[in-house]
């Protein structure tokens, strides 16, 4: 604990730890909707897309957050254009994918320092974020916190019950859309921290367990939300005193809530609702 | 409640059409306030096209409509919806009660906060269908029955005066067909609301229904069950020889173009039952 305590003042320490707490908010509540719409294949193609735009702006010399952000909302539209339906989606998505990441290995090759940066876009950068950057992903997630807000429970009503939502006036297609985007933000914000490849321990591991834990949507999101934050801070802290790198301990954290969720809690509370609890 | 002459809906030649195909044809009818009708036919026939039409997701391709004395408008609150769907996932995170009270406040932009009324207005509208004692738990892992009755409270919480139920009884045991059949027969009996019901089998609700909206091809036939469930008038519709029999109080409609005879179903019709399948995308 005092070690933890004296890194704290490092300035280092305390970007990782300001940009971990906002991104693990947004990925969190994002990932429950990610897991009740079974996006998992589009949330990859967001994030290996994600990697072309990083892959382009660090070769035109800008941040690579901007660059991941433009890449993955840049794909959220295409798909949202194409692959409206459910069943035609994931096509779409992995002809896309395929394409763009193609385009990803040329701008990385073109670029003299590729192999760093390659491997801090796939793997994750928590630890190297600057104070400026941070900012960024604070400004992002807060935007992006605030549009899922607006849209959360006509989005949570078309998740569950599309039939009705659109009977109700619910714009479903729209809506579909809207929430690709929302994906997106939410992928370039998480790449930061475990990067490209373990995406999905962020953005579909916290949801799916929290899905274990509850029946009721709103708290789902709350559960949600509190695993993918224990799982990056614990990543951070577990990697700064081990000194290893922080994806390795924010997957295993988030598999391991994921575990216990399903085979210890999750039982537990069925059982408990059997006896009419 | 205006006044009872007025039609619930009013079909004025309306032609509902998929690409080049026709589902319904020049359809001229009147569903009168507080009746009950039943819209029947084989798979495929449109018959889901129409509610969608009546709910103002589907424009005609030709002719018009009038639904509660205007044009049909998306997100009529008027109107309750139980839409033809298969079971819910065993996994989602959703109870009774969040089901039903997305029928009040679902489609309003924002969190939504606590709200007395409308959980008493949710409660209520359980009681209504007697799902009290399993409204709190995972709405998947109820049986069809019990969900189907959510799926009717989450319609009627919204005190509709029209009703849109399409094919609430399929894939459910005769003792749940009884009891849904019961809850949409109180709600009427005590409220005065019109009922459009979807089913291929009348049997079910044969004593509620005042009139029958019968579809074959395109080709349709409405008027009074004892008019319409002949077998010169559906001969005349499947364009192929069919017998309406009464046996035990059930309706059985036997020939060579509907199968067995216990349901009004085409099972060699498989391109019709892909389109229907393809429409409810």
């Amino acid at each position: 604990m005092d070690q933890l305590a004296s890194l704290l003042g490092y300035e280092f320490v305390q970007n990782a730890v300001a940009a971990g707490f906002v991104i693990a908010l947004l990925s969190g509540a994002v990932s429950r909707f990610v897991v009740a719409r079974d996006m998992s294949f589009g949330v990859h193609a967001l994030a290996e897309l994600g990697f072309t735009g990083a892959a382009a702006s660090v070769l035109a010399g800008l941040p690579p957050v901007l660059g991941l952000l433009g890449g993955s909302g840049i794909t959220a539209l295409f798909i949202g254009a194409l692959g409206v339906r459910a069943r035609g989606r994931d096509t779409v998505v992995g002809v896309t994918l395929a394409f763009g990441l193609g385009l990803g290995v040329l701008f990385i090759t073109l670029y003299p320092r590729y192999a760093s940066q390659a491997f801090a876009i796939l793997f994750g950068t928590i630890t190297g974020v600057s104070r400026s950057d941070v900012a960024l992903l604070v400004g992002i997630a807060v935007v992006t916190l605030a549009a899922l807000a607006v849209v959360y429970r006509p989005l949570m009503f078309a998740t569950v019950d599309p039939e009705v939502a659109e009977a109700r006036g619910v714009p479903v297609g729209a809506l579909g859309v809207v929430f690709l985007l929302v994906m997106a933000a939410a992928v370039a914000e998480a790449v930061q921290v475990v990067g490209v490849l373990l995406i999905l321990t962020l953005m579909i591991t916290p949801g799916a367990a929290a899905e274990r834990l509850t029946p009721r949507p709103g708290r789902s999101i709350l559960y949600s939300t509190l695993i993918a934050l224990a799982s990056t801070l614990g990543g951070i802290a577990l990697a700064l005193v081990l000194n290893a790198p922080v994806s390795v301990f924010v997957t295993s954290l988030s598999f391991l809530f994921y575990l216990v969720a399903r085979f210890v809690l999750g039982p537990a509370l069925r059982r408990r609702e059997a006896r009419g609890a | 409640m205006t006044g009872t002459s007025e039609p619930a809906v009013r079909f004025e030649r309306l032609t509902l059409a998929y690409g080049a195909r026709r589902v319904w044809t020049d359809l001229t009818a009147e569903v009168g306030s507080g009746t009950f009708t039943a819209i029947i036919g084989p798979s495929g026939s449109g018959k889901t096209s129409l509610l969608r039409a009546v709910l103002g997701l589907v424009v005609p391709a030709s002719g018009r409509l009038a639904v509660l004395g205007h044009e049909p408008r998306r997100g009529d609150p008027e109107i309750g919806y139980v839409p033809q769907t298969s079971r819910f996932d065993p996994d989602v995170a959703l109870r009774g009660v969040d089901l039903v009270r997305f029928g009040i406040d679902g489609h309003r932009w924002g969190i939504g906060g606590p709200d007395a009324d409308a959980t008493a207005r949710v409660r209520g509208a359980i009681e209504q269908v007697g799902a009290s004692a399993y409204a709190l738990a995972p709405v998947g892992r109820l049986s069809g029955g019990e969900q189907q009755r959510l799926r009717i409270a989450q319609a009627l919480v919204g005190a509709p005066r029209l009703l849109l139920c399409d094919e609430p009884l399929a894939h459910l045991d005769l003792g749940s067909q009884r009891g849904i059949v019961d809850v949409i027969a109180r709600w009427r009996a005590a409220t005065g609301g019109t009922v459009l019901f979807v089913t291929h089998d009348v049997n079910p609700v044969l004593e509620l229904v005042d009139r029958v909206l019968f579809v074959v091809d395109g080709r349709w036939a409405a008027g009074a069950p004892d008019e319409i469930l002949t077998t010169e008038r559906l001969t005349a519709l499947y364009r192929s020889h069919v017998d309406v029999v009464r046996v035990h109080d059930r309706l059985l409609v036997v020939g060579e173009a509907t199968g067995s005879g216990f349901e009004v179903e085409e099972p060699h019709h498989l391109p019709a039952q892909l389109a229907d399948h393809h429409e409810g995308g």
